[in-house]
């Protein structure tokens, strides 16, 4: 292993891992935007929602991530009229063919665990909320959605995880991603050891850094589940104060 | 199989390849899982250690990489061992044998928490039992923990390898003529880049639910004998 040329590699590596992350970011945000939709759709009574919903998870999620940027990229060339229309400049971008390719394969997964973290709720609650005159709204906003969000946050941290990994395959596409960058500077110094490791590293980090902050989001979230730390220790000033037994 | 412009057979025998390199990536990546479980659960310290850093850096890498990794890095390492022998001519490493051995490695690695967890699910008096009957480690091991382990493991195990089929696809990239290479050439020929990569997504679909399929058949199997769950 050469050291130096793995540290001389380390400020273009860190460039591609901004744009990993970019496109991490936004098809995270845009995907969980169409992932609360497809998991309303998923839900509800109707054929003509639930059916489409669930084609659409079954798709992206039995088939590789990069078959499916590959029909984005490559594939919608194929059509003279996607090529004459507007929305080539956008398509004909690798960036955005990523992107939109990551987006729909994370609003899958996301779709199927917020659907999972919606029925998980306990139904008696949802029946409380009705009886007390709560509107369907409401009902979401104050019982089901705080709730659903705690019981699906530890699912969602490992699809970011395994979004971050599957971002590598941005490099098929000639982007200049955290893989790109290694693979492109490989093919020139022949050093490809060197730059892949150095690559995994830069990966290890990110994937930690995350697993860190969901633990911290979990911990924050079930402020209320938690019995105060001085209270099994001693008992006395604080014996006002819910005891574990209560505490749910 | 429909005829795809003539390229139906071409892409069979990739789908051939594919399933090949899935199987085959199971079984090894079945072993480790048990053989890196152990290693968790046992009393050496330094087995611990050295399982709880083969699981941290395969999880935490991206597969592409892992696969480029193993294979560039098998390409210098045979290199190496070649020059060392007095071989002068480069040598190239098999794109299937590397390709097999990443997708390996990270089975593996998910695999190792599920046997680990399946393990400990196995009631210790068991075990106690067993070794009280008389019967050594090994035979332990084999007659009482096994069976059940693969029992619980099953569901966890079927969710693994669903991924990895997918995952085969990123082998293309090293040059392994499985079905996306195959797919390539294909719209290399014919400039019909979505039909065929949607064929494929459809092939790779249809491996998807004869793989569920046969993992429920599995999972019956497996649990066969026992109250279905509920009746309890």
């Amino acid at each position: 292993m050469n050291l130096q040329v793995m540290i001389d590699a380390l400020p273009a590596l860190l460039g591609g891992a901004g744009l990993t992350l970019r496109l991490v970011g936004l098809a995270l945000v845009a995907g969980f935007v169409m992932a609360l939709g497809v998991a309303l759709a998923r839900l509800a009574r109707s054929p003509f929602a639930w059916m489409p919903a669930y084609g659409f998870v079954f798709f992206f999620r039995g088939t590789p991530l990069l078959v499916q940027i590959f029909l984005v990229y490559y594939g919608l060339s194929q059509f003279a009229a996607v090529r004459a229309s507007p929305f080539w400049v956008v398509l004909r971008e690798p960036f955005w063919c990523a992107l939109i390719a990551f987006s729909l394969n994370t609003a899958a997964y996301t779709a199927e665990i917020v659907r999972g973290a919606v029925q998980a709720v306990p139904r008696g609650q949802v029946e409380a909320a009705k009886a007390i005159g709560m509107s369907r709204l409401t009902r979401m906003r104050r019982i089901v959605l705080p709730q659903a969000l705690r019981i699906g946050l530890p699912a969602y941290g490992n699809e970011v995880i395994l979004l971050i990994k599957a971002s590598s395959l941005a490099s098929t596409v000639t982007l200049l991603d955290l893989t790109g960058v290694a693979r492109t500077i490989s093919s020139v110094n022949y050093m490809p050891v060197e730059l892949l490791s150095m690559a995994a590293l830069i990966y290890l980090t990110m994937t930690f850094i995350v697993t860190r902050a969901f633990k911290l989001a979990e911990h924050l979230l079930s402020g209320d589940r938690r019995q105060p730390p001085s209270l099994a220790a001693r008992p006395g000033p604080g014996s006002g104060a819910v005891s574990p037994g209560e505490a749910k | 199989m429909p005829d795809l412009q003539g390229f139906g057979p071409m892409l069979a025998v990739g789908t051939l390849m594919t399933v090949q390199v899935a199987l085959l990536s199971t079984l090894f990546g079945i072993l480790i899982g048990i053989a890196v479980a152990m290693m968790k659960l046992s009393s050496s310290r330094t087995a611990r250690i050295a399982g709880d850093v083969y699981t941290t850096i395969v999880r935490g890498v991206p597969a592409l990489v892992l696969i480029l990794l193993i294979y560039f890095g098998g390409v210098r390492a045979v290199n190496g061992l070649a020059r060392w022998l007095g071989h002068s001519e480069h040598v190239d490493i098999n794109a299937f044998v590397a390709g097999v051995f990443a997708l390996s490695l990270a089975f593996g690695a998910y695999a190792t928490e599920v046997f680990r967890g399946a393990f400990q699910a196995i009631p210790k008096g068991q075990i106690e039992a067993a070794r009280a009957l008389g019967m050594g480690r090994w035979l332990t091991f084999r007659r009482v923990s096994l069976p059940q382990v693969w029992r619980i493991a099953l569901p966890g195990l079927g969710n693994i390898f669903l991924v990895i089929l997918k995952e085969t696809a990123l082998v293309s990239v090293i040059g392994l003529e499985e079905l996306m290479r195959k797919t390539e050439y294909a719209v290399g020929f014919t400039r019909q880049p979505f039909t065929f990569f949607l064929a494929a997504a459809f092939i790779y679909l249809a491996l998807t639910i004869v793989s569920m399929l046969a993992i429920q058949v599995l999972e019956r199997r497996a649990s066969r004998g026992l109250e279905p769950a509920g009746a309890a």
